[in-house]
């Protein structure tokens, strides 16, 4: 066995720290928190020109071909730096869906542009009455000649304001079960009759509606068959839930714990007092279980395996860990613990409270924490399927 | 990263599982009760070469790795063995490396049947070690006494009396004074021994206790398939679904947290003391959450002492307490990552 990234991975941490060194500053970081929009374009672009959004593909597809301990070392110090980077996430899973399911020429127009960080992709497949369900998808899209017209609604259209493409889940028969009248596109953000409405959240993150008012898109931009969408989204999901590393834990754990060495409280230093100490003790461990986790998701992915079951324990840890976290850290905090970010008081910077306030959506996005129980206990357990 | 276990690793395993699936099914756990001994299986580990494994070749071992170790100790575990094999593995590596493999004492840990050597996990307090793993059965006794680090040698006579207890072990107190006494170490190489020796019998506890938590598991999920209510299999309610998929998370997590505490040993040194407390610490959680939750799972049925699930609920608690008061151990795991506080 062994539990190192290895030299490769080390070599390529090195590269990526000296570039968010000259890339990243607190300046990005607080525009990022201040706009809620967690993108920043130069950086994008600065990532794309290093190859770097699709750093995992091969060579002819415009990747660098890296492995996926090298993916870990670029994820890691991303969340370790606080960078956004929703756009790339986003964007890498509608590419990755393309590259398997597109045509020709679709891969030919999308991918190269998407990889050089010239525009990003926002997802469409939620909707006021599907969330969990996403196949009960309604909004409509219908035949006219050459052409498919669209009308609805989507639900946490994140980063649409500043995509070019919203990648679609649309019914296109209503005569058929749920799973097989589907269909998937990529529109145009900018096409007559979208409009987008901003969303606000408690972790402080924008959002957004987007509607659809008879908006027209040609046939060739279609993925996949007519009526095919299922099998396109199964591709898409998994990429949603593949690639992992450390996580916001992580760096929320560093700073508390330097805090807590460079702060008196009491007559004391804080990392002295035992209360103290068993709350950061603990969550190091949690950790520490969060990255083997995130391993065995890359192990099973270098060895050429599909990690589904494995990607949901992650999931699942990570998540429902950094709530614990989050919650448990703030009460050390103590009363200082309600101060935001800005204020000159605000203990780690203001960092554990708006944590608190992230944490609940990281067990809702990605395939909500009640979706990955069920698939750990009907695919890794064998238990039978659930009464839905 | 490497996560799959080698050729001579799966070998081993598949040696071991099957050895204790054949020599320690669930009548032979239940029938070395109350005492939690079965000299037959322990003379029969002993053919296997089970204690003496993981003493260096050269004191007569087989010189296996401490994760080698950690990987019988995931079968030990699973079998809820009635042998004290986590601390005979410990305690002989202690005794190598503490130079006193000469010994005639350590040599009959190598007989057959093999002698046992307990671990003290605490200092002695007036010259006793307090409930000691494995003491009422060991013919040895090794542990710090008075800054001394020592063995000493005093044959059960049937007078040593194992209170009764939770998981049903061999645990007593032992006279460190007493018997035939033998000083292997002094001052800072006594403590420093011991302390390494305390953290590999952590890693070891680690590994039986993710070992536990795996097999109690499968209990869960086995009865959750085949128990039907208002017609159907109760696994496939969302909340009983829901509280295995928990468990089974927490028992990957366990054990690939073991096995790295026990590869760090030789790969990572300067992490070892702190993954070897954070295994244990985690382990010993997740084998009461998985044992809890298979035997509630099981419902009136997992409360009678005719289904196997107690015996795991019971020692899943039981084993790991031999080391104290687990929020002592987390502080103690906040002295290796922050410091130890200053006293002021």
């Amino acid at each position: 066995m062994d539990f190192r990234l290895g030299a490769k991975s080390d070599a390529f941490r090195e590269e990526v720290r000296s570039f968010i060194e000259e890339h990243v500053t607190d300046e990005l970081i607080e525009q990022a928190h201040e706009t809620g929009t967690m993108h920043d374009w130069d950086l994008h672009r600065a990532l794309g020109e290093r190859g770097w959004i699709a750093a995992s593909w091969p060579i002819e597809y415009g990747g660098q071909g890296r492995d996926p301990y090298e993916i870990t070392a670029l994820k890691d110090e991303l969340r370790l730096a606080g960078v956004p980077q929703d756009g790339i996430g986003n964007t890498m899973i509608v590419a990755n869906t393309l590259r398997h399911v597109g045509t020709e020429e679709q891969k030919r127009r999308f991918l190269p542009p998407a990889l050089a960080g010239d525009f990003i992709f926002a997802l469409g497949y939620s909707e006021p009455d599907s969330g969990s369900d996403v196949a009960a998808a309604k909004t409509r899209a219908e035949r006219d000649g050459e052409e498919w017209v669209i009308n609805g609604q989507k639900m946490f259209t994140t980063l649409a304001h500043e995509a070019k493409y919203v990648f679609l889940l649309a019914r296109t028969n209503v005569d058929v079960p749920k799973h097989k009248g589907l269909t998937t596109f990529i529109v145009p953000l900018d096409a007559p009759g979208v409009e987008i409405q901003p969303v606000h959240t408690v972790g402080g993150e924008r959002t957004n509606i987007t509607f659809y008012t008879d908006v027209r898109i040609p046939d060739d931009l279609r993925v996949g068959a007519v009526d095919g969408g299922w099998d396109v989204m199964t591709v898409a999901l998994t990429f949603e839930r593949g690639g992992t590393g450390l996580t916001e834990a992580h760096r929320m754990w560093e700073r508390a714990v330097a805090w807590a060495r460079a702060t008196r409280r009491h007559g004391r230093a804080v990392i002295d007092d035992p209360l103290v100490r068993e709350r950061l003790a603990n969550m190091a461990i949690d950790n520490e279980v969060a990255k083997l986790l995130a391993y065995r998701v890359s192990w099973v992915a270098a060895s050429g395996g599909l990690p589904g079951v494995e990607g949901s324990m992650h999931k699942l840890w990570y998540s429902e860990r950094l709530n614990a976290a989050a919650s448990d850290l703030l009460d050390m905090l103590a009363e200082d613990g309600v101060l935001s970010h800005g204020e000159p008081e605000a203990p780690v910077d203001g960092l554990v409270e708006r944590t608190y306030r992230h944490a609940p959506v990281t067990t809702i996005y990605g395939g909500s924490n009640e979706v990955q129980r069920s698939i750990v206990a009907e695919r890794g357990l064998g238990l039978p399927r659930s009464r839905r | 990263v490497q996560l799959g276990l080698t050729d001579d690793q799966e070998q081993l395993v598949s040696v071991f599982q099957t050895f204790f699936a054949k020599e320690s099914p669930p009548d032979r756990v239940r029938g070395a009760e109350p005492l939690g001994f079965d000299a037959e299986l322990w003379a029969k580990l002993g053919e296997l070469g089970g204690p003496t494994m993981g003493v260096s070749e050269e004191s007569g071992g087989a010189g296996a790795s401490l994760l080698d170790l950690e990987l019988v100790c995931e079968q030990f575990g699973a079998a809820l063995a009635p042998v004290p094999l986590v601390d005979v593995l410990a305690s002989a590596r202690l005794l190598d490396a503490a130079g006193a493999t000469g010994m005639e004492h350590l040599g009959s840990v190598a007989a057959s049947p093999p002698a046992i050597a307990a671990l003290a996990l605490r200092p002695s307090i007036d010259g006793v070690a307090r409930l000691v793993p494995a003491g009422a059965v060991a013919h040895m006794v090794v542990g710090l006494d008075d800054g001394e680090l020592v063995a000493v040698v005093a044959p059960p006579d049937g007078e040593i009396r194992s209170p009764t207890n939770l998981g049903s072990g061999p645990i007593a107190h032992r006279s460190l004074r007493s018997g035939s006494r033998h000083v292997l170490a002094t001052g800072a190489r006594a403590s420093g021994l011991a302390a390494v020796a305390v953290d590999e019998w952590r890693v070891l506890m680690a590994g039986a206790l993710a070992g536990l938590a795996t097999a109690a598991l499968d209990l869960g999920v086995t009865y959750a398939k085949n128990r039907h209510q208002f017609g159907v299999p109760i696994g496939s309610f969302q909340s009983i679904a829901r509280d295995l998929a928990d468990a089974a998370t927490a028992v990957e997590g366990a054990r690939l947290l073991a096995r790295e505490a026990a590869w760090a040993a030789t790969e990572a040194p300067g992490e070892f003391t702190a993954l070897a407390m954070m295994a244990f610490l985690f382990a010993a959680r997740t084998a009461q959450q998985s044992a809890g939750t298979a035997l509630h799972v099981h419902g009136g049925y997992g409360y009678m002492l005719e289904y196997d699930i107690q015996l795991y609920y019971r020692r899943a608690k039981a084993w790991p307490l031999a080391a104290g008061d687990p929020r002592r151990g987390v502080q103690h795991l906040a002295d290796t990552l922050f410091g130890a506080v200053e006293e002021g």
